[in-house]
């Protein structure tokens, strides 16, 4: 199934989908699908601030542990309480109700530097070729 | 720089596990299937109902001949050789200083006929070091019988309707570490009532057409194949170890909760006795211990355990029990510290989870059947 074009997508497998000064940040569902179970999420506090391709937490599968990238740099409004109570909803809904963080853009200009749904969709189609 | 990815055996049903839409992973050289459905589902199908699991990737060696019984209680730890017929055994392969080379099962099929199954990473060292211990006049054939041979265990409280269905109802009277074969599509089939899920039920073993058969048989009739994902949960749950993480040859039986299966009253000697026999005298410093996380987050292999910051110990075996919910995981501490209730903390990679020593296993599975007399 094609990744949505509502928002855009880092090669990390961050999605972030833009609203005004806001956005919301997952993980693809390419990324939960190879992840497996999600039993644990790490995720910055509220008031934390997360900068562009850095290490911003960690998500734990069963299997194994998996760092998450920023996908743009900005301030944390809030963690979704919900999938830190709940991390099995990564799995069932990565792009809806499993989303990570919601941020304080502090540069949209960034989001230039991420991939549209189109070149992302490539990029794991690579990715995937390159695995076999 | 990149080198070339190394060959990986695989078992006879790859091409079964592939159309099944397995996730292959490389383990002990063998591409296995790590995953089908999802670990949690699949462990969780194994506690409620019953799952199938490729096992062909362990060793297999039929040790035969008026010499067997005396062969394999001259190699390893536990005395095999007063083992009735159509029972089988958990065993030990030590080296001279009572280190464990590697932890297998051993079944008696009859009073000449043994079956010795190992680890899949150790079989080959096994056979050797099997065969290194026949003597000039012992009347003993090892018969490596891992090519062409498929293993399967067949897990789950409802494994044994399900078998029984397959290979009739006399299997349902089979009681826990019973052995036996059957003739199954004009071959032998070997069946045991054991496993490594703490759950009740049997392991196969049979040609690679009976195996196939019996795989996709159980597939149809509902049983949930599973891959080793799901297997190394269901194990740790249990608190059975594992060999290459809990037990290794820088451990010895004693600490790992294994002296159940050293024998050293029969007066047999085999590698290790006499390191064991100071041992047990002398008594361990450290112990296999049980751990439950008490906060969020995953314990795994390798993190260190502290007691009011400093090092005690570090994890062997960590992960999600799927059944509790919650990160559980084993590891060696002084005696001192391995009382139930005892409160640690693990360092997760910079991060301290909080973790309680509490008693082993994890889970308990289907009680399982008792042994026939």
């Amino acid at each position: 199934m094609p990744s949505p074009d509502d928002r855009r997508y880092s090669k990390e497998h961050e999605w972030l989908k833009q609203q005004g000064e806001t956005a919301y940040i997952g993980i693809t569902d390419y990324a939960q699908e190879q992840l497996g179970d999600v039993v644990y999420v790490d995720l910055p506090e509220a008031g934390a601030t997360i900068a562009q391709f850095e290490k911003m937490g960690e998500i734990e599968s069963v299997k194994a542990v998996s760092e998450l990238f920023a996908p743009a740099s900005g301030d944390v409004l809030m963690a979704n309480e919900e999938v830190v109570q709940k991390p099995e909803l990564v799995n069932s809904d990565p792009l809806g109700a499993g989303w990570l963080l919601q941020v304080k853009l502090s540069d949209p200009s960034q989001l230039d530097a991420l991939l549209t749904a189109h070149q992302y969709d490539d990029f794991i189609a690579a990715e995937a070729k390159d695995q076999t | 720089m990149s080198l070339p990815a190394p060959t990986l055996r695989k078992t006879a049903l790859f091409d079964l596990h592939e159309q099944q839409g397995a996730r292959i992973v490389p383990f002990a050289g063998w591409a296995m299937p790590v995953q089908y459905r999802g670990i949690v589902e699949e462990h969780h199908a194994v506690r409620r109902r019953a799952g199938v699991f490729d096992v062909s990737h362990m060793g297999r060696l039929f040790v035969a001949g008026a010499g067997a019984a005396a062969l394999l209680r001259s190699a390893l730890t536990y005395d095999v050789a007063s083992l009735p017929e159509a029972r089988g055994h958990y065993a030990l392969l030590c080296n001279e200083d009572g280190g464990i080379i590697d932890d297998p099962y051993v079944y008696r099929l009859d009073a000449q006929r043994f079956l010795f199954v190992g680890n899949a990473a150790n079989a080959a060292r096994d056979r050797d070091l099997v065969a290194a211990h026949v003597q000039p006049d012992m009347d003993a054939e090892l018969l490596d019988r891992q090519e062409q041979t498929v293993m399967l265990a067949v897990q789950g409280p409802a494994a044994e309707a399900y078998v029984a269905r397959l290979l009739g109802p006399p299997v349902a009277a089979m009681g826990t570490r019973a052995c036996t074969e059957l003739p199954f599509m004009g071959t032998k089939l070997f069946v045991s009532r054991t496993g490594y899920t703490g759950e009740d039920g049997f392991e196969l073993v049979g040609s690679v057409e009976a195996g196939r058969a019996i795989w996709r048989q159980l597939v149809t009739d509902g049983v949930e194949p599973c891959g080793l994902g799901a297997r190394d949960t269901l194990r740790l749950e249990a608190a059975l170890p594992l060999w290459g993480h809990d037990i290794d040859e820088t451990t010895d039986p004693y600490e790992a909760g294994l002296g159940w299966v050293v024998s050293l009253d029969d007066g047999a000697d085999f590698p290790g006795r006499a390191a064991l026999a100071r041992v047990k005298q002398a008594g361990t410093t450290r112990r296999l211990t049980c751990l439950r996380a008490t906060g969020r987050g995953v314990v795994r292999d390798g993190c260190p355990l502290l007691r009011g910051g400093e090092p005690v110990g570090s994890v062997t075996s960590g992960g999600y029990s799927p059944t509790l919910a919650t990160s559980v995981a084993m590891a060696y501490l002084p005696v001192a510290l391995a009382r139930e209730g005892t409160e640690l903390a693990v360092d997760v990679r910079g991060r301290t989870l909080p973790v309680v020593v509490v008693k082993r296993p994890f889970v308990r599975g289907t009680p399982p059947r008792p042994p026939t007399p």
